[in-house]
């Protein structure tokens, strides 16, 4: 079966593509780390790195629609976590309300909080999906294991890249056996089905993993990680790194001008 | 001629208790293709594991001459290069380069060796070209090559592989045997394929219950339909049926 890719679009060409993945990993490191650490209240430095980022969109020549149906599939999830912020914060009261025995009520500080970490949230996922997007993911995995994440780590995402998508496959296969035996039955039943496809899954993983590390094994693996080093950080490496650092400073000093 | 591989009275059990092979006893020459034979769990796979040490035979496998023992498992490793036979197990790497290269590498190649070992391995499977593709992309019959690829890089002795045109059409199971044949090294094939034997391996060895049946000329062994049926390895007719 055919999946899209995670790292779609990422086998284009622009001046982003070009670019050293190390290079793209640590800038935006760096962008996220500045984005967070921006007081809430600095609306004109969040509107400048969403500019900043925008403009990589652009240059990146990534379908922007794209950038922004992915980011909106994360955004749930931030909602979900930052939901009750606005109820629990302390501060001047926004708004009371009486739901049955409890009394809620909504701070204006509350509120702004919770309206900040979307803002965060989102800035930096739209970085996340530039970087993923510009990036092949073997790269990316070659990039992280250069600015030395742990070996461990980066064999874990690699594995995790490698079988997503057959354990995905076998998901779906799972599933059709089952829809093409199932005539209905009760939620109960259902639910015990399902139950059993998951643990059915986790011991078909778990074998596979087996077989996999046998496989790697019989190839004179001992537990050491070894790789090819193949990279070169050029000249428009430093000078992206350097503009984009000095663009964070930038935004940093005018942020504390105001 | 050189001996490759001798197994001395293997036996094994799993864990389970279930014994998987009984007093196995086999010699490979230099230069030999021999099939191994038999049904589904007659312990084909399991004596196949034993060949590189992944399994441990406790002295019973020699590999020229030297016991397979965890002191020189990288060196029989070198030697004698496995293939499994599923190819989404065998490759596990984001690329079919990383894939190929990651045997040479295990065994301390330079950078330079190892890119040619990789160029090298993949032209003999007429898999050139493929370096940067993701393995979850491609046939099943592109995995098998590019698996046997990643073994055929290590520079081994012996080719040892499992089933290796299980759910391959019949287009892309004889394009395997053509090239399978093509490779001038020594070749233990497992398989109840009985074409592919047949049309590979002058040698047979029948395994049935984890027990060696016969040892021998293959055109004999294929003539011999009761044996055959006896063995999981021909229809059996019911009575009375021409």
């Amino acid at each position: 079966m055919k999946h899209s890719f995670l790292d779609q679009y990422s086998d284009r060409d622009s001046i982003i593509h070009r670019l050293d993945p190390r290079t793209k990993l640590i800038t935006t490191l760096f962008f996220i780390l500045a984005v967070v650490l921006t007081p809430p209240d600095r609306w004109q430095a969040f509107a400048l790195y969403f500019l900043l980022v925008a403009t990589l969109i652009l240059l990146s020549r990534v379908p922007a629609l794209y950038v922004l149906k992915r980011s909106l599939v994360i955004m749930p999830f931030v909602l979900l976590i930052a939901i009750f912020i606005p109820f629990f914060k302390e501060g001047e009261v926004a708004g009371s309300y009486n739901l049955w025995l409890w009394q809620v009520t909504v701070t204006y500080s509350g509120l702004q909080v919770f309206w900040n970490i979307l803002a965060k949230a989102w800035l930096s996922i739209l970085s996340l999906i530039l970087l993923t997007s510009t990036t092949k993911f073997s790269n990316l995995l070659k990039g992280l294991e250069k600015i030395r994440l742990p070996r461990v780590m980066v064999m874990l995402l690699s594995f995790m890249y490698r079988y997503l998508f057959v354990l995905v496959d076998e998901v779906m296969r799972m599933r059709q056996a089952r829809d093409s035996r199932s005539f209905g039955g009760g939620r109960l039943w259902q639910l015990r089905t399902i139950g059993n496809m998951i643990g059915t899954l986790f011991i078909r993983s778990y074998e596979r993993g087996e077989r996999v590390y046998a496989a790697m094994v019989a190839r004179g693996f001992d537990g050491q990680t070894r790789t090819l080093e193949s990279f070169n950080f050029r000249q428009r490496d430093a000078f992206f790194g350097i503009s984009l650092g000095l663009v964070l400073i930038l935004v940093t000093v005018v942020n504390l001008l105001y | 001629m050189e001996e490759i591989i001798r197994v001395d009275n293997l036996s094994f059990g799993y864990p389970d208790g279930q014994p998987a092979l009984t007093d196995v006893n086999l010699t490979v020459y230099q230069g030999e293709a021999v099939a191994l034979i038999g049904p589904n769990g007659a312990g084909k796979s399991t004596l196949l594991l034993h060949l590189n040490g992944i399994l441990h035979s406790n002295g019973a496998v020699k590999v020229f001459g030297r016991p397979v023992d965890d002191k020189n498992l990288r060196w029989v490793r070198s030697k004698v290069g496995l293939v499994f036979q599923n190819p989404d197990d065998q490759l596990f790497s984001p690329t079919v380069f990383d894939d190929v290269a990651f045997g040479p590498i295990n065994l301390g190649y330079s950078e330079a060796e190892v890119r040619e070992l990789v160029t090298r391995a993949l032209d003999w499977v007429g898999m050139r070209g493929y370096e940067r593709r993701s393995p979850h992309h491609l046939s099943l019959g592109e995995k098998k090559r590019i698996a046997i690829a990643t073994v055929l890089s290590m520079n081994p002795e012996v080719l040892v592989i499992d089933e290796p045109t299980s759910n391959l059409d019949p287009g892309s199971k004889w394009s395997l045997i053509k090239l399978l044949r093509g490779l001038a090294i020594t070749k233990i094939i497992a398989s109840h394929d009985l074409e592919l034997v047949q049309a590979l391996c002058p040698r047979a060895i029948v395994l049935d219950r984890g027990v060696v049946i016969v040892d021998g000329v293959t055109s004999h062994i294929l003539a011999d339909m009761p044996l055959l049926m006896a063995h999981g390895l021909a229809r059996n007719k019911p009575s009375g049926e021409a």
